[in-house]
């Protein structure tokens, strides 16, 4: 089971990637404004 | 008996044609025999060209599935030179470079997804605009155009040709902090999330170990890593709970944050001594867990009232902030900040008065509802002085400032309210209350059981009381109570009452002194006719000869009798209408009609049948100014024309008399008028307080006969500095500016049916709260029995937790408010509009 040395701080460090994708999405506005994307998608694209 | 007045309901309108744009009936003179599309005004016509020339008719399918109705249109989108000033542009305007600049417009009717297509397309309606991005729960659009191409002002007209005035955003610098809040606590709960779940992975190789056998080894690493997480979980999200309690602690009030710092102390503290001794239990999981889940509660709660907060900066933000300044020959538009005493301002009806002045020009109407709660409209004429914040009818007149800002009898007002704003101690909240003897009960039991398991050896001891306080934590209340206040405030939103904060619906529970303004609140706080006695059949002929004249009451009958349509041959055998001060005369198909006061009636040598005499002092006694119809000199019918109380009012009043609210009057209008108001909605003499200055409404706000609680209900800047100092402060529809900027809970829909609607959420809220509170300590006191027989270990604690709070949740949402509904409370819709749209 020594391969828990490797595999234990492997998945932290993909949690903490995920987590700096997190912080991106949320410093570029991208959960500020959660009802208008939702309509917005139901529109036809023109052209 | 007068009889009630059978007219003014909506329902008078032919309703098979409604308008292509607004979907509204169209009144029946406008319908053109052609086939195709209808229109209700030329505002709507305007629109629908506009769309329709731009090839954007999807528009109006968009609308169909999602069935909304279009804002109606504006008439004429006049006022927005100003947009295009220097001043406007370096207060507002973000420039980008040569060919681009963008500002934040705050819209008015965005409510749906057709509104945003509409919205967006606005490159394609003006030519120049580069883009348009809407955010619907702001209602807030960004525009960004060239301004060498097009100019602001001409965007803003394209806008509220659509029907979405715009304005521009107020307090910019509150809407930041209020995101970048927003946005941190997002990465706290991101933060606490991602390391609950981890600890819990690691969690589930401990507790399989504990079933199976586990090497020491890999237990010791499980250990060492969840105690990093755990510990990086408390420290940086877990951060505000102990701030939180710091600060409850110094300010010597109490808070929930204070038990549940306590559990995550302890917790956190014992589980590192525990991992570096290599011996006992550890906790992580369970705390990373309860500050993930708490912070999730508290979050909903804030965006809550972070869009209450929005809808009501967008209602502050519908006041003018422009007015016209004549200097020499010319008219320009100016911010009302850059007004000076001593300037001359021209004020059109319908209008607030942007500042206090003299009139130098012209006669018209005021009325000074909002400023001092006197509802008949006073006639001013050059010479006289009118108070900053009064709404003018008639024609318009020009005046010359004497005091603005500060100096003047709203900006004196205004200092009142800040004032009272500032003193107002914070709420503390029902589990706040709690909080404060839930820590002293847990000391208190945390203290018992370490000394009676002290006999047994320090070591068991120690480990139990960790126990007993890590499961002591009153997870379930910190989470599901700001959601139950969530649930509530959403709700309220849904039924346009705005509640500022939870604490502030949290009182309302309790029944205790509630003091009602009149007007605007108890009535409708507009000119009305009501109690036509006599001829009937001449309800139709009145708009036609009235519309000329510009009196209040005049506008009053053209409101009330104008939808019902008159016969085109008869329509124009109506001859030159002669206006004068007191009525208006003209001859009919029926003969010469004279329409006016008693002293026209009489000027006009009419004779009056001593019937109408007896009703016309009977009108007079209630506080309406009887107008008299003669027709070919003699007096055939007669008619009030006053403001009428909301019908809901008795039945309101007599609800909240029953949940124990003692209901007092305050207004600033004369006492015969207050009398017959307190008369019509069954108010006792004694409960009623006429002619009160603004001043003295504050002193009775502040005034506590007992601890119960005093709420204010008031429109006018007169009562904003009650509201301010009430425990409560509610605000209703069609109120002035400071009145909203004070309030805790703003009404939205006239009448007084929504007011028993809040107090009966608040009470609903309450109740549930109540159950949530007895649910979730019942899970404690099992939790704590447990633990204090020693019968707790991290599995028990990590099972038990999420337990009680899933079940609180689920009462949470589940026993929320079904609404009250008064059996004769008005549909909103029938209640005429206080903007005049024409």
């Amino acid at each position: 089971m020594a391969i828990l040395y490797i595999v234990l701080p492997l998945a932290i460090v993909l949690a903490a990637i995920g987590l700096a994708g997190f912080f991106w999405a949320v410093h570029r506005g991208q959960y500020d404004d959660l009802d208008t994307p939702s309509v917005r998608m139901l529109f036809d694209d023109e052209e | 008996m007068i009889q009630p007045a059978t007219h003014t309901s909506a329902s008078g309108v032919v309703a098979t044609v409604t308008c292509s744009h607004c979907g509204l009936p169209v009144p029946k003179g406008l319908i053109t025999p052609k086939p195709g599309d209808q229109f209700c005004c030329a505002g709507c016509r305007a629109a629908h060209d506009l769309i329709h020339g731009c090839g954007l008719d999807t528009y109006y399918h968009l609308r169909e599935t999602g069935r909304a109705d279009a804002p109606r249109a504006d008439q004429e989108p006049v006022g927005y030179d100003a947009y295009d000033d220097e001043a406007f542009a370096r207060r507002y305007v973000t420039r980008h470079d040569e060919a681009a600049a963008s500002i934040d417009l705050t819209l008015e009717g965005v409510h749906c997804a057709a509104c945003v297509w509409l919205i967006e397309k606005l490159p394609r309606l003006v030519p120049g605009v580069l883009d348009a991005r809407l955010s619907l729960r702001e209602g807030r659009v960004r525009v960004t155009w060239d301004p060498s191409c097009v100019k602001l002002s001409a965007i803003a007209r394209t806008l509220a040709t659509l029907g979405y005035r715009p304005h521009p955003g107020r307090d910019l610098t509150k809407r930041q902090i209020a995101r970048r809040e927003e946005r941190q606590q997002l990465i706290r709960i991101g933060v606490a999330g991602a390391l609950a779940g981890n600890v819990m992975l690691l969690a589930f190789a401990l507790y399989a170990g504990m079933f199976s056998g586990i090497e020491r080894e890999y237990a010791q690493l499980f250990r060492w890593v969840s105690m990093g997480l755990g510990v990086l979980s408390l420290a940086w999200p877990g951060r505000v709970f102990f701030r939180g309690a710091w600060v409850a602690l110094r300010t010597r009030s109490p808070h929930l944050d204070l038990p549940i710092a306590l559990a995550l102390g302890v917790g956190g503290v014992a589980g590192v001594l525990n991992v570096v001794l290599g011996r006992g239990e550890i906790y992580f999981d369970s705390l990373c867990v309860l500050v993930f889940l708490l912070l999730v509660g508290r979050f909903i709660q804030f965006r809550q009232q972070r869009k209450a907060d929005a809808a009501v900066d967008l209602l502050m933000s519908l006041t003018p902030t422009t007015c016209r300044r004549v200097t020499g020959g010319t008219i320009e538009q100016v911010p009302i900040d850059a007004v000076e005493a001593g300037d001359l301002l021209e004020v059109h009806p319908n209008e607030l008065m942007p500042a206090d002045g003299e009139v130098v020009s012209g006669s018209a109407w005021v009325v000074a509802s909002l400023i001092t709660g006197e509802s008949q409209p006073v006639p001013v004429a050059v010479g006289d002085s009118v108070c900053g914040g009064s709404q003018l009818k008639g024609s318009s007149i020009r005046i010359q400032v004497t005091a603005v800002g500060a100096s003047s009898r709203v900006g004196r007002l205004m200092a009142q309210v800040s004032e009272c704003l500032a003193e107002k101690p914070a709420m503390v909240g029902v589990t706040d209350r709690i909080a404060g003897w839930f820590v002293v009960v847990v000391s208190a039991l945390a203290l018992v059981v370490f000394s009676a398991w002290s006999l047994v050896g320090i070591g068991p001891a120690v480990d139990h009381t960790v126990a007993l306080l890590i499961v002591a934590c009153p997870c379930a209340l910190g989470l599901a109570t700001p959601l139950t206040f969530a649930v509530a405030i959403g709700r309220s939103a849904r039924r346009d009452t705005l509640i500022k904060s939870g604490a502030a619906m949290d009182r309302l529970a309790q029944p205790g002194r509630l003091l009602l303004d009149k007007t605007g609140t108890l009535t409708r706080g507009q000119m009305q006719v009501d109690h036509w006695r006599g001829d009937e059949t001449l309800q139709p002929l009145l708009p036609v000869i009235q519309q000329q004249a510009g009196h209040p009451i005049a506008r009053a009958v053209v409101q009330a009798y104008g939808h019902i349509e008159l016969p085109a041959d008869q329509r124009a055998r109506v001859g030159p209408v002669t206006v004068s001060a007191r009525g208006v005369s003209a001859p009919t198909h029926r003969g010469t009609l004279a329409v006016g006061s008693v002293r026209y009636i009489q000027e006009q040598r009419a004779r009056v049948p001593a019937r109408f005499w007896g009703w016309a002092d009977h009108l007079a006694q209630r506080a309406f100014t009887p107008v008299l119809v003669a027709e070919d000199g003699v007096v055939v019918a007669v008619f009030g024309v006053g403001d009428t109380v909301y019908s809901d009012a008795e039945a309101a009043l007599d609800q909240l008399g029953r949940w124990g609210w003692r209901v007092e009057m305050l207004t600033g209008d004369c006492s015969a008028v207050a009398e017959h108001v307190a008369d019509q909605i069954g108010l006792p003499k004694q409960a009623v307080n006429a002619e009160v200055s603004p001043e003295q409404k504050l002193a009775a706000a502040k005034r506590r006969v007992d601890d119960r609680p005093v709420v204010m209900v008031g429109d006018g800047v007169n009562d904003a500095a009650a509201l301010a100092a009430a425990d409560v402060g509610i605000a209703v529809s069609g109120g002035a500016e400071a009145s909203l900027a004070a309030a805790d809970i703003y009404l939205g829909r006239p009448g007084l049916a929504t007011l028993v609607e809040v107090i009966a959420t608040a009470r609903q809220t309450r109740r549930t709260i109540r159950r949530n509170l007895a649910v979730s300590l019942g899970y404690n006191a099992l939790a704590v029995s447990l633990a204090a027989a020693g019968l707790i270990n991290p599995l028990v604690a990590a099972v038990l937790m999420p337990l009680s709070s899933v079940t609180v949740l689920a009462l949470a949402m589940s026993g929320q408010a079904k609404a009250v509904r008064l059996v004769d409370g008005p549909d909103p819709r029938s209640e005429p509009s206080d903007t005049d749209r024409g």
